[in-house]
């Protein structure tokens, strides 16, 4: 009688745990990546005010001294000449010597003064469309 | 414009079978970022397709007479005239570069023999005349055939100039230029029924223009918080109904839809309806609200209903129910188990448009891999097409496609890892009658439409 009450519960259990696997394998995929994504930016969504994505947004071709590291990845970003940056480098540059090898060009951050060369040319030529070819 | 059912138009998008039609753009594999298309748009009656791009061009293409001695080929789009909308400026006071990309085109209703649209980038609206001419004066008085100046004294007669044919021109002038309304990105402009007044949008705010006055225009939604750490989400799209003048929609980055009535104040900060789809807390994840987030809202030409995209499904909502979408059709579910490195590449922020069938019974929106997919509302069914250099011989059917997502993957499919993030169809129109639709891949336009019988 008990071993036969034994078997059945197995049966049930078994049961709702499939139920149970179901429903989770529902919600899976997206917690699952974002456990892969939490590993590999523990910092994501630490960051208190209002949220990142709608500030990278706002200030899509900004370059903000101040926030720039908020923002996911420098060379996603548009560059171009910044006043704060080059005081930053200015007074910087008269407590060092001169950098002898400009570091990446991608790179413009207060630790060096950019020069024409670094900065990406502005758009040029108007070309007729080749949809129009 | 065409309301529903226009004159003969076959019920649905998958009782038809979609053949090739015509593929513009260059062939080669090094794509200029210039040429890359950010919005196509039929005009109201069909006969002519417009096309942006990043560089700032605007493309006409104009549909030819039907040729009786081909009568089984519909007429082809040709190019009818291009011209440079935008151009790159910098605002020095902000540091601000902004782009030239035209980030949507909507066309004006015709009301005489000329056609006009407008087009936008990021911070300046443009009202363009297309115009036509085919007769040009000769026989001026006070100027030679070529144009230089005769002098004055040396003529002894007068002549009246005469009209003589010439080959067409079509010539492209800015007739206004809508400026300095918007702090954040336009996303949106959408023509009022009323054909006088348009909105713009951008992501904080709408504006309210008449196409006549350019230094004008009327703040109608402002959604900036006093303290910009208190931002919660921003407008991503706003369109004004069909045939209520004084009805528009704005979606958001959170999901939802506000409809609004300019009846009920000057400022419609406060919403009529809002539409919402209440979501299951448990399933809540870090992607929730970014996935959540609606790329497009296009009204049904009916006007009874709306469709929104957000990035893995479509939902179309019937105005009078807020509660949830009466429809809800999958893009591309098999890429909710790949958004940790949609994220990473940025493509979760793609954003795609949808758009209806002139009809309204069938609805169409792209996705990755150059597919685009169509669902027909009466039939239920859903077919995935792919917009490829491969599937164009002329007349040449289109083969359903089928992304595999696990397991064995049958020939002819493509597994979800296989899928080309780059090659993204953006944007897509159908013509307002008939069943031809224009699909933007990239630098290349295709052109599709039904096999006529």
């Amino acid at each position: 009688m008990s071993q036969k009450q034994e078997e059945e519960n197995p049966a049930e259990e078994t049961g709702e745990e499939k139920q149970d696997t179901q429903e989770k394998e529902g919600i899976l995929p997206e917690r699952a990546e974002e456990a892969k994504l939490k590993a590999k930016y523990p910092s994501l969504g630490q960051k208190p005010g209002g949220s990142d994505f709608l500030m990278k947004r706002l200030q899509k071709g900004v370059w903000d001294t101040l926030n720039w590291s908020v923002l996911l990845g420098v060379d996603k970003m548009q560059k171009y000449f910044d006043s704060g940056d080059y005081n930053m480098a200015k007074a910087k540059m008269k407590n060092k010597q001169l950098p002898s090898a400009g570091p990446d060009k991608n790179l413009v951050t207060g630790d060096h003064i950019p020069t024409p060369q670094d900065l990406p040319q502005r758009k040029s030529s108007l070309v007729t469309s080749k949809l129009a070819g | 414009m065409a309301g529903a059912g226009g004159g003969g138009c076959p019920a649905g998008g998958n009782d038809l079978q979609w053949c090739f039609s015509q593929v513009k753009g260059a062939i080669d594999e090094d794509v200029a970022e210039a040429d890359i298309i950010s919005t196509v748009e039929f005009n109201y009656s069909g006969d002519l397709l417009a096309t942006g791009d990043k560089g700032g061009r605007v493309v006409i293409f104009q549909r030819e007479q039907e040729n009786k001695s081909r009568p089984h080929s519909r007429g082809e789009y040709n190019v009818y005239s291009t011209f440079q909308s935008h151009e790159p400026e910098f605002d020095y006071l902000k540091s601000l570069e902004i782009e030239e990309k035209i980030n949507k085109i909507r066309w004006l209703p015709q009301q005489n023999a000329a056609h006009f649209l407008l087009s936008t980038n990021d911070k300046t609206i443009k009202l363009w005349k297309i115009s036509e001419r085919d007769k040009r004066a000769e026989g001026y008085n006070l100027k030679d055939e070529d144009g230089r100046l005769r002098d004055p004294f040396r003529i002894t007669a007068l002549r009246v100039p005469i009209l003589k044919p010439m080959d067409l021109m079509v010539e492209a002038s800015p007739r206004r230029i809508f400026a300095n309304a918007h702090t954040y990105h336009i996303n949106s402009i959408s023509v009022n029924s009323d054909h006088e007044t348009y909105l713009s949008a951008d992501d904080l705010r709408i504006n309210l223009w008449h196409l006549e006055i350019t230094d004008r225009s009327f703040n109608i939604v402002d959604i900036k918080p006093v303290n910009m750490e208190e931002l919660t989400e921003v407008i991503t799209a706003a369109e004004f109904h069909p045939h209520q003048c004084n009805v528009f929609v704005y979606s958001s980055s959170k999901g939802t839809v506000r409809l609004c009535d300019m009846r009920s104040s000057a400022l419609c900060d406060r919403h009529s309806k809002f539409f919402e789809e209440p979501e299951d807390p448990s399933s809540r994840s870090f992607f929730s609200e970014i996935i959540s987030s609606i790329s497009d809202v296009k009204f049904s030409h009916s006007g009874r209903y709306m469709m929104t995209r957000d990035y893995l499904s479509v939902k179309v909502w019937d105005l009078n129910m807020e509660s949830r979408p009466v429809e809800t059709h999958q893009v591309h579910e098999y890429l909710r188990s790949k958004l940790c490195s949609l994220y990473e590449n940025d493509c979760i922020f793609d954003k795609f448009e949808c758009c209806w069938s002139g009809s309204d019974s069938a609805i169409m929106t792209g996705s990755y891999n150059n597919f685009f997919r169509m669902f027909d509302r009466n039939t239920r069914r859903d077919v995935t097409l792919e917009a490829s250099r491969e599937n164009s011989k002329p007349r040449a059917s289109l083969k359903p496609r089928k992304v595999c997502t696990g397991g064995k993957r049958k020939k002819d499919e493509i597994s979800v890892d296989s899928l080309d993030f780059n090659k993204k169809i953006l944007h897509t129109a159908w013509h307002p009658a008939e069943n031809i639709i224009a699909v933007a891949a990239t630098n290349n336009l295709y052109i599709f439409q039904d096999k006529v019988n």
